[in-house]
């Protein structure tokens, strides 16, 4: 084992805790830093997930993608910030204050992987490891201008990835190209028996650029109503370069859209009640005071350990499961979640990917957006592809007002390797 | 609606802790999103999708695990190799 020497030049708040003389060793990523969102545990490294009830957590194990990245050769850099538990779109949720976006140091870069996407953007580390909840992957890579991969539900396993919405979140690989984001989703995806939900779906694919008779839909959701008319015509340019690579584009529509974002917010709050529980000053956290009662104690801990967007979506969720509003909000969050999946797969019988804006707007300003509902409505378009459980890349595809925007591919379940091939089209010869 | 009642008692359910100060706040902002929530009303069908899931269980035998005192070295306090709680009752 090799030891590197790493001291970024940190002016953007995107680690929270960085490996000096991190150790590589031989493989596929032989010698390659790699930063790794906080929420994932890595032995003998502090994992807070952002949040201060977590602060001084020592997990005294790798996660499996950890694991497996270190088994390539490659040095874990550092943890990086992120909406804390990853709960949001921007990076300003963050315990440890907010991150900066690289590009424009006024604006977020994005959430929650905020701080893993600022890392490669500022060109500190050539790869990181996000995690996509509801686009926490692709939103910030397309905030900053980088490439970032949601995979297919199942194919990166989640073992040691500190549990937030387990039946929407997934880890995967951001870089500034997309030949290496596939080459970090080639270590890192496959099977492992530590996650029932885990895939014996291996990713061995080598990018092409040849999308000929590829059939695109274009769903008109991505470009209606709360998208900025400059991202989409941004989007549009880049759909036609894919035209002129070979490619042939279909309208079409997704009608459950207009369910999608509320029925995520209630199952991943939903989910969200129940998998923070744990974090109580007892089992995780600073240690509680014992002379008082269980629930005083917890409740003080709880109070003083998570911010605020935390403790709403706890709440949303314990709402949304209670006696007389289950029927009314979790079971139709499902039905509307299996009429998606159900929109996807009629699509998809007809067309390959499906192309459209990553996020309706550039990056907006630090401070912003301040009320919960209006940074809740910003995931609009990336919330549908975890609710399928399908692949989505960004990729970057042009800019407005000098801020990247990012071109949002996604594809059939297990289709990850389509995705990237049309990314790397348009990112080897999208450029007019 | 949601009322700063009903915020209290969520709040004692999830064993959050809100601050009498903070309750207005959260109402509110509860209060539009649960509003957005609505739009499910609208969501046709009673189809959950379920299919032909099962659960996948390894096989009942005694695998390595961490040690004691690893898998106790996060816990927020200790006493004779336990986690120390608050009491229950």
């Amino acid at each position: 084992m090799s030891a590197l020497r790493f001291e970024p030049d940190d002016k953007y708040n995107a680690f929270l805790a960085v490996c000096k003389e991190p150790k590589g060793g031989s493989g596929k990523l032989s010698g390659i830093p790699v930063a790794v969102k906080d929420n994932i545990s890595t032995q003998g490294i502090e994992t807070t997930c952002a949040s201060k009830i977590l602060k001084g957590y020592i997990p005294p194990y790798d996660a499996h993608a950890v694991a497996l990245v270190k088994s390539a050769g490659a040095a874990i850099a550092g943890k990086t910030n992120m909406d804390e538990f990853g709960m949001g779109t921007s990076t300003e949720n963050s315990a440890f204050g907010p991150t900066l976006n690289p590009r424009d140091t006024g604006r977020v870069p994005g959430g929650s992987s905020g701080g893993s996407a600022a890392a490669v953007a500022a060109g500190m580390v050539r790869m990181a490891l996000g995690t996509d909840t509801g686009g926490s992957i692709r939103c910030p890579a397309a905030f900053c201008g980088i490439v970032g991969l949601k995979p297919t539900y199942g194919r990166v396993s989640r073992y040691g990835l500190i549990a937030y919405a387990n039946s929407l979140e997934t880890i995967g690989p951001m870089a500034a190209n997309v030949s290496d984001v596939s080459l970090l989703m080639s270590v890192i995806a496959g099977h492992d028996k530590h996650d029932a939900t885990s895939q014996d779906r291996p990713y061995t694919h080598t990018p092409s650029a040849d999308i000929k008779g590829t059939r695109i839909g274009i769903p008109q959701e991505y470009f209606g109503a709360g998208v900025d008319p400059a991202v989409a015509a941004v989007v549009k340019k880049a759909i036609g370069r894919l035209e002129e690579l070979g490619a042939t584009t279909v309208p079409c529509s997704i009608p459950s859209m207009e369910y999608a974002l509320a029925a995520y917010y209630v199952i991943c709050t939903s989910e969200a009640s129940s998998n923070l529980a744990r974090f109580d000053g007892v089992r995780y956290g600073p240690a509680v005071e014992t002379k008082k009662s269980w629930h005083a104690a917890f409740q003080d801990a709880r109070r003083e350990g998570f911010g605020p967007e935390v403790r709403r979506r706890i709440m949303l969720g314990t709402f949304a499961l209670s006696s007389g509003y289950y029927g009314k909000y979790y079971a139709k969050a499902q039905v509307a979640r299996e009429n998606i999946r159900k929109d996807f797969a009629r699509l998809f019988a007809d067309v390959d990917v499906l192309c459209g804006p990553t996020m309706p707007t550039i990056a907006f300003r630090l401070g912003e957006k301040s009320d919960p509902l209006s940074m809740y409505l910003s995931d609009i378009l990336t919330v549908p592809v975890n609710l399928a459980g399908i692949p989505a890349i960004s990729v970057p595809c042009g800019t407005v007002q000098d801020m990247p925007v990012g071109l949002q591919i996604m594809g059939r379940p297990f289709e990850d390797e389509r995705v990237i091939d049309v990314a790397y089209a348009y990112e080897q010869g999208g450029q007019p | 609606m949601v009322s700063e009642k009903d915020v209290e008692h969520i709040g004692e359910l999830a064993d959050i802790g809100i601050d009498a100060a903070e309750l207005a706040t959260f109402t509110g902002q509860f209060n539009a999103i649960v509003e957005y929530f609505d739009v499910l009303d609208k969501v046709r069908g009673d189809d959950t999708g379920a299919r032909d899931l099962y659960n996948i269980l390894r096989e009942d035998k005694v695998e390595p695990s961490l040690p004691h005192d690893v898998a106790l070295g996060n816990a927020g306090a200790q006493e004779d190799g336990f986690i120390k709680a608050p009491r229950v009752m």
